[in-house]
């Protein structure tokens, strides 16, 4: 039996509105070219500056992956030719990260695994080359953009602990919700805007060596993350269970052929020529400067999840779904919070309003829904207003007009029967339609009863309160005998 | 005495007095790069349009009443490797040949903004790297004083240009002495100031960790004048100082008699040619004349200095000049396969022998194995260097030695032997490696009329002091009123409105 061992590194653009070292802005989708400046290009004579919100965001992330936070961090260059490059070296912290030693705690399977996070580093993104007639290789031209070159990434390094492709896929959620949650990058893997490359190996179970390390490249979701990494286990474990070789190499996930393929083989490891930046000053962080992003830092979501649970008695399972987005969280907490009863809040998010959402594809900070409207609609159920059969209908009116349940209630005239003379006339009408059925329920089919009830609904429209038109139902039967 | 030749002290009243229009102090120096610079090459661009554009400008603000500028109508001379908007800047590099910079550098804005008139840029050994300008891709410049010499480097083009009156002053770049051995090498002033004071932005990067651009001035006077307006701190450069600016002129007061001169023993041995021997022997008595306390100090680490310069700054080059790779900007090599040989070829072509030489270095240097060896030992001996500094300046109030081990060269004789060459900088690298100001004023001629420095060295920020004790030493001298015979200077009839007799 063999198990994988996997680390991810994870790049993550920070959601800063200049670059890393020029006042150019960070923003994507700009023409080409158009967020550049002298240093950015890397022109001769130019000298990087140093972003202090972007730096500030690299210890908020170290903080909130329970990171120790360098108290003297500074910058060094990797040198490399690249034409994406503009200085042909990426100013980024080999020597001095700003957070190392850190962890991120994941719940897979109600069992919570804490995955060790190795580093938290700052660093230059690079520009994009788009190759005119084909790949690198066999391009007529390629041409360069350099928006992106400049922009901050934080690289979070994990320990190589993870266990399985599951494990990495819930690994993964739980870093980019921390991440949304800590407001520090739009987290857009189709933007490119988090990106992570993968190592995997296999080893005997129980073993604590480790096997040939194989990196996974083009992993654009991280499903292709975590079905890439299915692939690659039994690709290992075949071939190490067969004695046969495993090439340390990068190999290239097809999503198509849900396939990885051997790129090219990792021979001596690449030198980078790293060397400490002497254009930048080494950064003395103050524990007064730690402490103030602590104080800032917001309630992340394992923390949040736990505080649903206990506070408000949630099931495990609806406080993970609830604490997905930081803003859906909010919106439970709201409207829990005015209603009292959190369990009825959380079963309408969870059902109408996530299926809602699903269908009609809006994000839930698009929902007209207000939670105090949703609140107004659950009290109109508890007061008898309405049943809960038409609050599905209000509440679906409410999703897309935005309107209270309240007006809703009344343009549609949804307003439920509970008026006893009202419901008596429909119910006699019904029995007197309805003969051979009364035999049955007098014959002691007890479950026709149903089909009665139900032809009250329809003459009302579903208006009727049910309870009332079962009693009633009863009552006329056994008066009639 | 001819307009040209004045200082910066000495015009400026007249600037402001209206005694002289910009425009006519600009021509007279125009003139005399007109008819000295065919034989000096002190430029490699001269900005005649660019220069009496900004003369008229600023004589029309002084007609119009409003207060000159701290510089106004000076003529100066940037170094070609200093950024200057829309003007080529070309490292005296085949790479950077038609560069023009979309932008110009801190301490070219704050001259033009302070009303200097910049009326060239002269030349430089290729990217800095050298002590002679002749490893300039342009040509060698020569030094007025004996024309078969070198100006010394890299700033020879502007040492040569202040002492051959095609400036009023200069820019020069010191990341090893390449100001203050030129400096001594043509008898000016060259000041490197502190690490940190003067902003490098815009400024070619070849070792960033010791870069500093200077003043390179007739006189001390000057030489604070023009650093007044360039010690300025800069949002632009991370490792600017933050200090508040100073008014250097307040201290050229002539008093020394506080002062105690340190003479590091280590710096009077091998190498030291005689006559530089005798000149510095006569300064220290001079100084000792003056009221100053001469003693002797040990600066035991300094063996070592010219080896850990070398190693940190071909290893900061060599990533620094990564840039130049034939995409963005400079030389490209046409028919190229890919960007990789584009690139490589580029750079094949583009740069010379000594830039090449000390790129390879570098990047041998901080290749696996050998950072650890060369690098991380070089940055130990630079820390040892900067704590036998701070020994010292508990005791010392300044280190005074000679600029150079020897009066400037013959052109070609050190060229093919880069060790030799280097051996030129022995006194200028320790200030660089630890940061501090360094300055070479004239302190003499040796018996072929070849002027020689005296190297001036104060702990970091303390170029008051620094100038004080220059100032004093000059005030007490000549040497710096002697001018060389440039023989084919001929004031000819275009130039006799803007060079007249004063
Ligand atoms: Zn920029």
């Amino acid at each position: 039996m063999f198990e994988p061992v996997i680390g991810i590194e994870v790049h993550a653009q920070l959601k800063t509105e200049s670059k890393l070292f020029c006042s150019c802005s960070a923003r994507f989708g700009a023409s080409p070219n158009s967020n550049t400046c002298p240093v950015c290009l890397g022109l001769p004579g130019t000298l990087p500056v140093l972003n202090k919100k972007a730096f500030e965001y690299g210890i908020r992330t170290a903080l909130a992956f329970n990171c120790k936070v360098a108290e003297i961090s500074g910058f060094d260059r990797k040198n490399y030719f690249y034409p994406d490059l503009p200085k042909n070296y990426q100013i980024t912290q080999q020597a001095s990260p700003v957070g190392v030693n850190g962890y991120l705690d994941v719940v897979i399977d109600d069992e919570t695994r804490r995955i060790r996070i190795k580093r938290v580093h700052l660093e230059e993104d690079a520009g994009k080359s788009i190759h005119e007639g084909g790949d690198i290789t066999g391009a007529v031209f390629s041409l360069e953009d350099y928006n992106r070159a400049g922009v901050p990434l934080l690289e979070i390094v994990s320990e190589p602990d993870i266990r399985s492709p599951k494990e990495a896929y819930e690994y993964l959620s739980m870093l980019r919700r921390t991440l949304l949650y800590l407001g520090v990058s739009d987290c857009k893997m189709e933007e490119g805007s988090l990106r992570c490359d993968v190592n995997i190996s296999v080893r005997p179970k129980g073993s604590d060596s480790f096997g040939t390390l194989v990196e996974l490249k083009n992993l654009n979701s991280f499903r292709a993350v975590e079905r890439s990494l299915e692939y690659e286990v039994k690709r290992q474990s075949e071939l190490a269970s067969e004695n046969k070789e495993i090439i340390r190499e990068t190999r290239h996930w097809d999503e198509e052929g849900q396939t990885t393929v051997g790129m090219r083989r990792k021979g001596l490891a690449e030198d980078y020529r790293f060397f400490p930046d002497p254009d930048l000053p080494r950064l003395i962080i103050g524990e007064s400067w730690i402490e103030k992003v602590r104080s800032d830092l917001p309630e992340l979501p394992g923390e949040r999840k736990a505080r649903f649970i206990r506070d408000y008695e949630l099931p495990e399972y609806d406080a993970s779904l609830l604490t997905d987005t930081q803003q859906l969280a909010d919106y439970f907490e709201e409207a829990a919070k005015e209603y009292g009863h959190a369990k009825t809040v959380s079963n309408w998010i969870m059902g109408e309003l996530l299926r809602l959402m699903n269908v009609t594809g809006i994000g839930i900070e698009s929902v007209k829904i207000r939670p105090c409207d949703l609140v107004a609609m659950l009290k109109m159920i508890d007061k008898g207003t309405i049943s809960g059969k038409i609050a599905k209908t209000v509440f679906e009116e409410m999703f897309t007009q935005g309107k209270s349940p309240g007006d809703i209630v009344k343009e549609k005239g949804l307003v439920q029967i509970a008026d006893e003379d009202e419901l008596t006339k429909i119910v006699d009408l019904v029995i007197q339609d309805n003969q051979k059925v009364v035999e049955q329920v007098k014959a002691g089919k007890d479950r026709a009863i149903g089909f009665l009830v139900g032809q009250v609904m329809k003459e009302t429209k579903g208006r009727a309160n049910p309870q009332m038109v079962n009693e009633l139902l009863r009552q006329r039967l056994a008066g009639e005998n | 005495m001819k307009l040209s030749e004045l200082g910066a002290f000495e015009l400026l009243p007249m600037i402001k007095r209206k005694e002289v229009s910009v425009e006519e102090a600009t021509v007279g120096i125009l003139n005399k790069i007109k008819a000295v610079d065919r034989d000096i090459q002190a430029y490699i661009t001269v900005t005649n349009e660019h220069a009496l554009q900004r003369a008229k400008e600023a004589d029309l603000r002084l007609n119009e009443g409003k207060p000159p500028r701290p510089l106004e109508g000076l003529s100066v001379a940037i170094k070609d490797n200093i950024c200057t908007k829309g003007i080529k800047t070309t490292g005296a590099s085949v790479y950077l040949e038609d560069f023009v910079p979309p932008y110009d550098a801190t301490v070219v804005r704050l001259l033009e903004d302070a009303g200097a008139i910049i009326v060239g840029k002269t030349n430089l050994d290729e990217l800095a790297m050298g002590s002679s300008t002749e490893s300039s891709a342009m040509f060698p410049t020569k030094n007025p004083w004996d024309l078969q010499r070198v100006p010394g480097g890299s700033s020879g083009g502007s040492a040569a240009a202040v002492i051959a009156d095609e400036a009023v002053f200069a820019l020069g770049s010191d990341t090893g002495g390449s100001i203050r051995q030129p400096a001594a090498f043509c008898g000016i002033v060259g000041l490197k100031p502190t690490y940190g004071l003067v902003s490098r932005y815009g400024l070619i990067g070849y070792a960033s960790s010791m870069d500093q651009i200077g003043p390179m001035t007739k006189n001390v006077r000057d030489c604070a004048m023009l650093l007044n307006v360039i010690a300025r701190h800069d949002p632009k450069d991370a490792q600017s100082y933050t200090g508040e600016p100073v008014d250097y002129t307040q201290f050229l007061i002539p008093d020394i008699n506080e002062v105690i001169v340190g003479v590091p023993k280590e710096f009077l041995n091998k190498g030291l040619s005689k006559s530089v021997k005798d000149a510095f022997m006569k300064a220290l008595n001079k100084l000792e004349g003056l009221g100053a306390k001469v003693v002797e100090v040990s600066l035991p680490h300094s063996d070592h200095a010219l080896a850990a310069y070398y190693v940190i700054s071909s290893a900061e080059a060599s990533s620094n000049l990564a840039r130049l790779d034939g995409i963005r900007y400079g030389y490209r090599a046409a028919g190229c396969e890919d960007s990789a040989s584009m690139t490589a070829i580029s750079r094949g072509k583009g740069f010379g022998s000594e830039v090449k030489r000390r790129i390879v270095l570098g990047t041998h240097i901080l290749s696996k194995g050998n950072f650890e060896k060369y690098f991380n030992d070089a940055l130990k001996i630079r820390s040892l260097i900067f704590r036998d500094f701070e020994k010292i300046f508990k005791e010392c109030t300044c280190l005074v030695c000679p600029s150079s081990p020897t009066v400037a060269f013959r052109i070609g004789e050190k060229i093919r032997d880069p060790l030799e060459m280097y051996l030129s900088d022995v006194y200028t690298v320790p200030p660089n490696l630890a940061g501090l100001p360094g300055i070479s004023i004239p302190c003499g001629f040796d018996e072929e009329g070849m002027p020689i420095g005296l190297q001036i060295i104060t702990k970091q920020f303390d170029e008051a002091t620094l100038l004080q004790v220059a100032y004093t030493f000059e005030q007490a001298t000549d040497f710096h009123k002697k001018k060389p015979q440039l023989q084919k200077y001929d004031c000819g009839s275009e130039s006799t409105r803007g060079d007249r007799n004063v």
